[in-house]
């Protein structure tokens, strides 16, 4: 039997002893951000997918826009939990059996999402294409709402037992308070803020990417996304507040965290100004610093808690509980840095190759 | 067994198991499509490079499968089985990790390049996109192999007080001489996979004779093909699979005392050809077995002794006999057939008569599905034979898994996976035997692709 580490161990020697597992949670949370910035816009353009393409022509420009780099940007996905699992085994151990029903989910409509895009070619305007459109619409708006959601859940925190772990049905009595389940009003919340900036974000990249009728709804969409956001943004803020006050603990220790809330609503202004004057580029860098400070906030208020306990705060997982031996951390960061240097070299190849807009028009080719 | 320890087994077992139906051809796939480009060069008029494309195409669509089955499979370590990866996370949470930052992302970059690509970049940049592409597929599967590997082995671990293991040696997780030779006998499988269904392909074309295909491409198809099946199947047998089982006969004896079906501890142990193992009465019932062979085998040696089953307690043996006994027998006689049928194919290809042969052809086509029921029975054999341990020697398959998921809510998303899988099945099959049977006209027709993966179907109309 295991049992969650508590080790004894005096104060500057302890601070040591955190440095490791600190760095590792910054690295793991870097992979995450990154998944959601890239990944998020393809699930984005997916969520928005039959609104902002109607005919057949203008289904396959948008498809074009992500074909060659959505299954890159959701290896980030796999990449964060792979790194998540040496570094973290407990977290990982306890997050994804007590998640159980919420990610098997995840994994059906990530299944659906990449077989509707990557198949839809292969078929005519028949039965089976429009399924193909259907799937990859329905697939990516969902799997929006379950990641927020799943951000909800971990901000909320979840019932861990004594040896560290946990189970949560899809829903109980929809309330965050004793006996949660994974969806109450505060995770749902949390999808549907998820669902409009990850629409958004999507909206303003393939407005980016593209010209005439998709462009124009891309932008119309993008900016009503744009006034949406700063109200949601709020909401979730209050509620947030209400639903775990210890959120704003580390604010009130550290005030230079409150330059996170702050680029928040710097980066909402920047979009709305973008958007407004018709700046592609400028809007969706704004909405992608958008989603990094936010989820950047995020991990500032729970550090150096990584999954919290929703009723008894001696039991939740912090960095050092959960985190692997000393050696495997430090012999890690050194291929972990050669890799990600490739990773980023091999990702601006990528999106230099395929830069530029695209037309409807040509139905052929990749231009 | 509690009914949520089998739900979890076999949760894991369905889904790896349709999962690598997908890599298996990826990988054997990845560098026969460089040596079609790279002979495209050097003979421009054989239409290597019309078979290139052909293979990129069937490539693509099996991708995509791969890619769709593979992502469960990262996830279910934590989900069915939080109790061993909370143990083992450390370990083999390493390599995983190492797949995705090395090896993941380098494949699915590339595959976008090499398949949307040919317009935009150089031929040369193509040659090297597809071999980037053969490359990450390749490291994938040795990052995986080596986390199997660390589990059927174990090594550069040490006990940590919380009862976790934790690494205490990179190099010697990456060079478990387990995973060096379970690396090369796996590789050699998928090899084995891709090069039948190359040679296939060909044979296939041939039989047709549609007045539209172009010949050359079919014939380019089978040379590559049957060269390749020949020296794979050989590996295979020697050394691979041979070493392999050295490797199982120094560290799992119980595990080589069942794959062989030898219940009894014996000098001069035969080899058992044939039998159906009877594990209530502790016999093999009906055989045909050559005497002293599995002692030559195993040690080298005439008259060396092999431990029995009898020679372990009960709770140390393999707890599916007769699956492992099976499995096992199925692959090594598959393997000796592909060796026989690859030999016969090349003798008739270096003198000329192949493509005149129709019974050698017909074979070949036949023979397309034979390696996925060696591999996959090569992988259950490994599996099983591990049994009852998760970690061999460390941890028990039933200390693993997932507690705190019920048998009922495992039984959920265990039939989930099936009927889903049922419907990529069948998606799988159709998008393929319509590639192939529209075939080398059309990709002989275009100087350039017609769109591959997440292309419209524009092109066509
Ligand atoms: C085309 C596929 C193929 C063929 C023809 C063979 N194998 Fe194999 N075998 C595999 C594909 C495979 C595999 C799928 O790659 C396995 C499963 C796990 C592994 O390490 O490799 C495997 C495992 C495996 C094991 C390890 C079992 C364990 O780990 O407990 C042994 C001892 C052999 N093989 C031996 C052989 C021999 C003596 C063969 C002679 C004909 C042979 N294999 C042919
Ligand atoms: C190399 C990567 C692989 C790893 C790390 C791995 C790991 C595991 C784990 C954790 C289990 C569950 C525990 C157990 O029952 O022992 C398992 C079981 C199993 N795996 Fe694998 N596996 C791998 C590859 C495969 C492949 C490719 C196949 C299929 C052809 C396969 C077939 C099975 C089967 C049949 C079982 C069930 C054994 C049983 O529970 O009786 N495995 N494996
Ligand atoms: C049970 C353990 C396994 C896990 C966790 C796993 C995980 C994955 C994942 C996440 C992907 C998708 C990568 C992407 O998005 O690009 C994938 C694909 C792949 N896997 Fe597995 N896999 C397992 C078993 C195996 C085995 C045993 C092999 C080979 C020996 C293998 C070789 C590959 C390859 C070559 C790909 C590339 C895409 C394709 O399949 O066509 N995997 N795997």
């Amino acid at each position: 039997m295991l049992y969650p580490r508590r080790r004894a161990v005096n104060p500057p020697e302890r601070r040591a002893e955190e440095k490791m597992p600190t760095l590792w949670f910054l690295l793991v949370a870097l992979m995450l951000v990154a998944y959601v910035v890239l990944d998020g816009f393809d699930l984005g353009i997916g969520a928005i997918y039959k609104l902002v393409a109607t005919s057949r022509d203008e289904r396959a420009l948008v498809r074009r826009t992500i074909g060659p780099v959505w299954d890159a940007n959701e290896v980030w996905l796999l990449a964060a939990g792979g790194t998540l699992y040496f570094a973290f085994p407990q977290l990982y151990a306890s997050s994804f059996s007590g998640f159980y029903l919420p990610l098997m989910l995840v994994l059906w409509l990530l299944i659906g999402r990449a077989l509707g895009l990557e198949l839809r070619g292969h078929f005519g305007d028949d039965l089976i294409g429009d399924a193909c459109d259907t799937i990859f619409m329905i697939s990516s708006l969902l799997l929006t709402v379950i990641l927020g959601a799943a951000l909800g859940n971990v901000v909320r925190g979840v019932p861990l037992d004594a040896d560290g772990y946990f189970f949560l049905p899809l829903w109980t009595n929809f309330r965050p308070g004793r006996d949660p389940g994974v969806l109450d009003w505060y995770t749902v919340l949390c999808g549907v803020v998820a669902l409009v900036a990850l629409g958004t974000h999507g909206a303003h990249y393939l407005a980016l990417r593209t010209t005439g009728e998709v462009n124009v709804r891309a932008r119309r969409i993008g900016h009503l996304g744009t006034r949406l956001l700063p109200l949601l943004t709020f909401a979730s803020l209050v509620a947030t507040l209400i639903v775990r006050p210890s959120v704003s603990d580390n604010f009130r220790d550290h005030p230079a965290g409150l330059l996170l809330p702050a680029a928040v609503a710097a980066s909402l202004v920047a979009m709305e100004l973008a958007a407004r004057r018709g700046r592609e580029q400028r809007a969706f860098l704004a909405s992608g610093a958008y989603l990094i400070c936010m989820l950047g906030g995020a991990a500032f208020a729970l550090y150096p808690v990584l999954l919290p306990s929703s009723d008894d705060p001696t039991r939740s997982l912090t960095l050092t509980t959960s985190a692997t031996g000393s050696y495997a951390l430090r012999v890690a960061l050194a291929w972990w840095l050669v890799a990600l240097a490739l990773v980023v070299g091999t990702f601006l190849h990528l999106y230099r190759t395929f830069r530029g807009k695209l037309t409807a028009a040509t139905g052929e080719g990749y231009h | 067994m509690d009914s949520a320890l089998v739900v979890h087994r076999l949760h894991f077992a369905f889904t790896a198991t349709f999962h690598y139906l997908f890599p298996q051809l990826t990988m054997g796939l990845a560098p026969l499509i460089v040596i079609c480009k790279l002979l495209a060069i050097r003979h421009p008029e054989r239409g290597y490079a019309e078979a290139a494309r052909l293979l990129g195409r069937l490539f693509a669509i099996n991708f995509v499968f791969g890619v769709v089955t593979g992502v469960p499979m990262e996830f279910q370590f934590g989900t069915n089985w939080a109790r061993f990866s909370r143990f083992a996370g450390g370990v083999i949470g390493q390599t995983l990790a190492m797949e995705g930052m090395f090896a993941f992302f380098l494949e699915s970059t590339f595959l976008g390049l090499f398949l949307f690509g040919e317009r935009r970049l150089s031929p040369r940049a193509h040659l090297l996109s597809a071999v980037a592409v053969f490359l990450g597929s390749w490291l994938s599967g040795y990052f995986i192999v080596a986390t199997d590997a660390w589990m059927q082995h174990p090594v550069g671990y040490t006990a940590a007080a919380d009862g976790s293991v934790q690494l205490v040696s990179l190099s010697a997780l990456l060079l478990n001489r387990w995973a060096f030779w379970q690396y090369l006998h796996t590789m050699g499988g998928a090899a084995v996979t891709g090069a039948f269904a190359v040679a296939g392909l060909g044979a296939y074309y041939l039989l047709r004779a549609k007045p539209d295909d172009d010949q050359r491409i079919s014939a380019a198809l089978l040379r590559t093909g049957v060269l390749a099946a020949a020296i794979a199947s050989l590996w295979q047998l020697f050394p691979s699979g041979d070493r392999q089982g050295q490797l199982v006969t120094e560290n799992q004896p119980a595990t080589l005392a069942a794959m062989e079906g030898l219940f009894v501890t014996q000098p001069n142990a035969p080899l058992v050809l044939i039998g159906q193992p009877n594990t209530d009465e502790g016999r093999i019932d009906n055989t045909v077995e050559v005497p002293s062979v599995l002692s030559v085998l195993s040690y080298r040696h005439w008259n060396a002794e092999v431990k029995g089953l009898d020679a372990f307690p009960a709770d140390e043996r393999p707890d599916n006999i007769g699956l492992l006994y099976y499995s096992y027998h199925l692959m090594v006689g598959l393997g000796t057939i592909f060796v026989a049928l690859m030999g016969l194919a090349l003798l008739w290809l270096v003198r000329g008569r192949l493509t005149q042969s129709r019974p050698l052809l017909w074979a070949l086509v036949l023979a397309v599905p034979l390696p996925y029921i060696a591999n996959t029975a090569g992988w259950i054999t490994a599996e099983i034979g591990r049994q009852p341990w998760l970690v061999y020697g460390l941890m028990r398959t039933a200390a693993g898994t997932s507690h705190r998921v019920s048998a009922g809510n495992g039984l959920f998303s265990l039939i989930g996976f099936m009927g889903l899988y049922v419907l990529l099945a069948i998606a799988f099959v159709l998008l393929m035997t319509r590639t192939i049977v529209r075939g080398p006209a059309e990709v002989s027709e275009h100087a350039l692709p017609p769109p591959a993966s997440g292309e419209p179907a524009g092109a066509e109309s």
